[in-house]
């Protein structure tokens, strides 16, 4: 093994396609106009030495470090601000340069500590390196005149003013001002990677420093901690706590991260079996070397003292857990589920697949389910989130995933984010937009609030549609109509691609005056030149690419509301080619891969109906059973059933229904109705509080898989360290289907992998070899695209002609009135992950140890409501209290907060209103009332002495709070 | 069964509640296709205890259905009936 080393060729590569060759030390090297003479020497493999220069920034020129000749030019340019030219002679190593690159280093080292031993980055060092490059020898200088090293003066003992201490306000990063030698990468790697514009550098000359925000420390400045500055450190200045604790790694291995829907792939840097940070992998498709807080340094989750590492079963949900070995918890379980069965039906027992676990794991809780149980009561949390995605793209373009790679963003020239927050949710993709926006590409927003999204520093939105929860379908079907009636719609490409005469019945009725941005602007408290603006940049302003995200498809018109994107990408001729397309942002990292993988109970793997005889023919070939031709019961459905007394036992693998799901009293007594409820994790979470039986989890560190992302790539997973609990995921559920009499002798997950790419066409050419070759493969993955399918729908559509699908907009049943005259939604933040069981307990807290109320000063005071009040926040379905927010980031009569506490309880208040089409939850609309309160609720009070004595585990004592 | 258990606000409530709101949708289709495309829905994706709910309340007069959701019903699947032990 060994670390992997990954070649820095100093700026980065040029996308010219004119080639051009000139010779470096006499060797002749060819490489596209615009590259800089340090990469080219890099390409022909002579590393010149640098200090500021790095790929993944642009050239800055300072360290004079570089510097070259090149025959017929004067002096000594440096060589990563020069571009190449042809038939250039570079020469990279003269007496010459020798003599000046010493002479700087010199300069260098005079103001740096020597203290190299003891030194983190002992080992990784660019400093050292090039004073090992250059042949430094001596420094002459001393270090009794001005410097930064140290905190006294060595001969009076004076206070040295130029000194700084260490910054350890980050948790999870140092920044050490003594060992700083001003090259400014990390700046850099702020503005142009990252975006966030947090560091500077304050001062002139020899006074010149780093600095966060205002001369603050990185905590209360701006900085987001995306890592991205202690990547781009050449010195030990920036440096992660965790290397500083454990030393340098010795081995490292490509994974991909466990935390959003965009997949980035990181290097696990490891000391034996010991994590010591995940580095962003610079070949990563995904995120093309970039990170966020949560899946660069939020990893101590996985070490949690609170994590359950035996298995565990009860009688009775009100006793203490009692630590079993595996074989009797299998056991238990397969008995208990025979008995419900025979009891009950076959139908009474189901389960839930996990979008955090791997494709491997999920395929085969599935095929549990439907080849163990009989049934097709299976589903998984795509239900409440993307649900909609599949059925509205589906109908629209025969297909259900999004249609564009991450990279397409470059080409955008207008981008389109509805109902999602990339800055906080998805932050390596909003990096990768920004930094386009920054070229001028143009931004719009649909959101109730005004997001980080909408005011990034130089990454503005053009325009800001800020609609009344509840009103997408309206205001989308707005921005069509204006479209539409005035004239911008792409006539060639809806005759080429699309049925012409449903086209025609969209366009009268999106045409007629109901669907005016006049009209809707003021149900959706929009106004309307803002639509008709929005409208008219979407379809005119060249590459036009839509995000979006779970406020779109949270609502009872989620799946209409996708139809509605749909159409507007239709209409503009904005779909099949790079820059543009439909994207959903999916919210959890394999929460694409567990719908591909036959999660829902209406499909099997690949997207395809329980009814059709010839699929299920391939699995009961295969699996030897008789399949159910009935779709079974979705998420909701169960819970309902369970209520009336048809549902009796289930097994969840990897989700937190209890804290995730709308309306927690009817999960509650959903879950508390059942007779075996079977609770797969990695935490004791909220739902594992009506839990018969406890099967620990394994974490992503722990072993091998594949997640697929929003963009459809699948991306291996790699273990780095043996399982803590003792088995990986899949091995669990496989030996609980041994002890349920089934005949599974899977060794590797390769194996599933395997039995997917047999039996679903989209995935024929999957392998663990040639993901091992490719890094990466988009879906579809097959005879007609070996290597994948970066942007789906070139040339036409999967469904033949793209379908044109009226969107009337119906307003939701969930209504404000006297009683509740405000309306809730709900978001994310940057450094909570869903329902936080893992981020919350990380050192992430520092920036969110609690969900607040955010409301607008008009509503607030009407209540009498002050800043950091606690607040009571009441819906027909229940109450709760949390502490307020006074901001105007809210429009007046509507109030918004976030979900990553258990004890907040949002959705003992979101209610069982659902998406028409799939029953995805309307988390995004709830009417409320929002009252002053002294404290915590009753029900939030009965909870957590539920929740403590639900934990108990008989031979332990209770943790000292 | 009485009269209330059927209705609105009765235990299948819900389920009428989201057999209209499917219906609804189809309204702003051509009729035949509005039809069509309700049953068709209900079809695939509701489970067969849900659809037997769902005609133990068209059985009982369709109180709070939508027409156009009554009318699908004729080309709703009805199951087969419940069978206990795996």
């Amino acid at each position: 093994m060994g670390l992997i080393h990954e070649i820095d060729y100093g700026t980065p590569a040029s996308k010219a396609e004119k080639q051009v060759t000139l010779t470096v030390d006499g060797f002749e090297v060819t490489v596209p106009e615009g590259t800089s003479v340090m990469r080219a020497s890099m390409e022909a493999g002579i590393q010149i030495p640098k200090l500021c220069a790095t790929d993944m920034v642009d050239a800055f020129g300072s360290c004079r470090l570089c510097l070259v000749e090149i025959e017929g030019r004067n002096g000594t340019p440096s060589s990563c601000t020069t571009p190449v030219a042809p038939g250039m002679v570079v020469h990279t190593q003269t007496g010459r340069l020798k003599d000046i690159r010493r002479g700087v280093m010199e300069l260098y080292i005079s103001d740096h500590p020597l203290d190299c031993l003891t030194c983190a980055a002992n080992g990784d060092c660019e400093l050292q390196d090039m004073a090992g490059a250059v042949g430094l020898r001596d420094v002459r200088y001393g270090y009794e005149g001005d410097n930064h090293v140290f905190a006294k003066d060595r001969t009076d003992g004076a206070d040295n003013f130029r000194w700084m201490p260490k910054d350890e306000s980050n948790p999870y990063f140092t920044y050490d001002p003594s060992k700083c030698i001003v090259c400014s990468r990390c700046v850099r790697a702020c503005e142009e990677v990252q975006g966030t514009f947090a560091l500077t550098i304050e001062g002139r000359g020899f006074e010149s420093r780093v600095s966060p925000g205002m001369h603050q420390d990185f905590l209360s400045s701006e900085c987001v901690s995306c890592g991205a500055c202690v990547q781009a450190c050449p010195t030990a200045t920036l440096t992660e706590k965790s290397v500083i604790e454990i030393g340098q790694p010795e081995h490292s291995v490509v994974t991909t991260c466990a935390y959003c829907g965009v997949g980035c792939s990181f290097k696990a840097e490891m000391r034996g079996d010991e994590l010591v940070r995940m580095v962003p992998w610079k070949d990563g498709k995904a995120n093309r070397g970039h990170s966020c807080v949560k899946g660069r340094f939020a990893w101590g989750y996985a070490t949690h003292k609170e994590r359950i590492l035996n298995p565990m079963v009860r009688e009775k949900i009100t006793d203490p857990w009692r630590e079993v070995s595996w074989e009797e918890a299998f056991a238990h379980i397969a008995s208990e589920f025979r008995r419900i069965q025979y009891q009950y039906g076959r139908g009474s027992i189901g389960g839930i697949t996990s979008s955090r676990c791997t494709n491997e794991e999920t395929y085969i809780v599935q095929k549990l389910i439907r080849q163990g149980f009989g049934n097709n009561n299976v589903d998984t949390c795509a239900r409440v989130c993307h649900s909609p995605t599949g059925y509205g793209l589906g109908q629209t373009y025969g297909t259900s995933a999004g249609t564009q790679d991450f990279d397409s963003v470059e080409h955008s020239d207008v981008i389109m984010v509805i109902g999602a927050n990339p800055s906080a949710a998805h932050p390596v993709f909003a990096s990768r937009m920004k930094k386009r926006i920054r070229q001028g590409a143009k931004l719009i927003v649909l959101d109730p609030r005004v997001t980080e999204t909408v005011d990034s520093v130089h990454a503005k939105a053009t325009h800001h549609l800020p609609l009344r929860p509840g009103t997408n379908v309206a205001v989308v079907t707005a921005l069509a109509h204006v479209i539409v009636t005035e004239g911008l719609f792409n006539e060639a490409f809806i005759r080429e691609r699309c049925d012409w005469s449903e086209f025609e019945d969209y366009a009268s009725f999106v045409a007629d005056e109901s669907n005016s941005p006049e009209v809707v602007g003021k149900l959706a408290g929009v106004d309307p030149e803002t639509i008709r603006g929005a409208a008219r940049l979407y379809a005119t302003g060249g590459n036009g690419a839509i995000y979006y995200g779970l406020g779109v498809t949270e609502h009872s018109q989620g799946s209409t509301t996708v139809m509605g994107i749909a159409n507007l990408a239709m209409l503009t001729g904005n779909i099949g080619r790079p820059g543009v397309g439909v994207n959903p942002l999916r919210g959890q990292n394999n929460v694409q891969g567990s719908c591909d993988m036959g999660s829902f109970p209406h499909e099997l793997p690949g997207y395809r109906h329980v009814s059709g005889d010839a699929v299920r023919d391939i699995y009961e070939a295969l699996w030897g059973v008789k399949l159910d031709n009935e779709p079974g019961l979705r998420i909701p459905n169960m819970l309902d059933a369970a209520v009336e007394g048809s549902f009796k036992g289930i097994y969840i693998q990897g989700e937190d229904i209890l804290q995730s799901d709308p309306d927690t009293k009817h999960v509650s007594a959903g879950l508390a109705a059942m007779e075996c409820v079977v609770v797969h994790d990695l935490f004791l979470n909220e739902t594992a509080n009506y839990a018969h039986v406890f099967l620990p989890g394994s974490t992503f560190l722990e072993k091998d898989g594949t997640f697929t992302n929003a963009e459809r790539r699948i991306n291996r997973v790699r273990k780095v360290m043996a399982p803590k609990n003792g088995y990986a995921d899949w091995e669990v559920t496989q030996k609980l289907a041994q002890a349920m009499g089934l005949d599974w002798a899977y060794t590797h997950p390769s194996q599933i992998m395997d039995e997917i790419a047999t039996t679903t066409p989209s995935f024929q050419n999957v392998s663990y070899a040639l993901l091992d070759e490719k890094g990466s493969v988009q879906w579809p993955c097959n005879e007609k695209a070996p290597e994948g399918t970066p942007i789906m729908h070139v040339g036409g559509f999967v469904r033949g002609k793209g379908k044109f699908i009226r969107t009337e907009y119906v307003a939701t049943d969930e209504k404000t009135g006297p009683r509740f005259p405000l309306l809730l939604t709900t978001g994310r933040i940057l450094s909570q992950y869903n329902v936080g069981a893992q981020t919350r307990r990380t050192e992430n807290v520092i920036w969110h140890d609690q969900d607040v109320l955010e409301i607008h000063p008009h509503d607030a005071e009407q209540r009498g409501v002050r800043d950091g009040d606690w607040v009571r926040l009441t819906s027909r379905a229940g109450e709760t209290t949390l502490r307020a927010q006074i901001t105007d980031r809210v429009s007046p009569g509507v109030v918004y907060t976030t979900f990553h506490h258990p004890d907040t309880q949002a959705n003992v208040i979101t209610t069982d209103f659902s998406d028409w089409a799939t029953n995805c939850p309307e988390y995004k609309v709830t009417a409320v009332q929002v009252g002053p309160s002294n404290g915590p609720s009753e029900w939030q009070e009965e909870y957590e002495e539920l929740s403590r004595q639900s934990r108990r585990i008989a031979g332990r004592l209770e943790a000292a709070e | 069964m009485s009269h209330d258990d059927t209705g609105a606000n009765g235990p299948h409530a819900k389920l009428i509640r989201m057999a209209n709101q499917i219906g609804t949708f189809f309204l702003s289709k051509p009729h035949d296709e509005g039809v069509a495309g309700t049953a068709e829905h209900i079809n695939k994706f509701w489970e067969p205890r849900m659809r037997r709910h769902f005609f133990e309340v068209v059985d009982a007069g369709g109180e709070g259905l939508l027409p156009i959701v009554l009318e699908a019903s004729a080309s709703i699947r009805r199951p087969a009936e419940e069978r206990k032990a795996g």
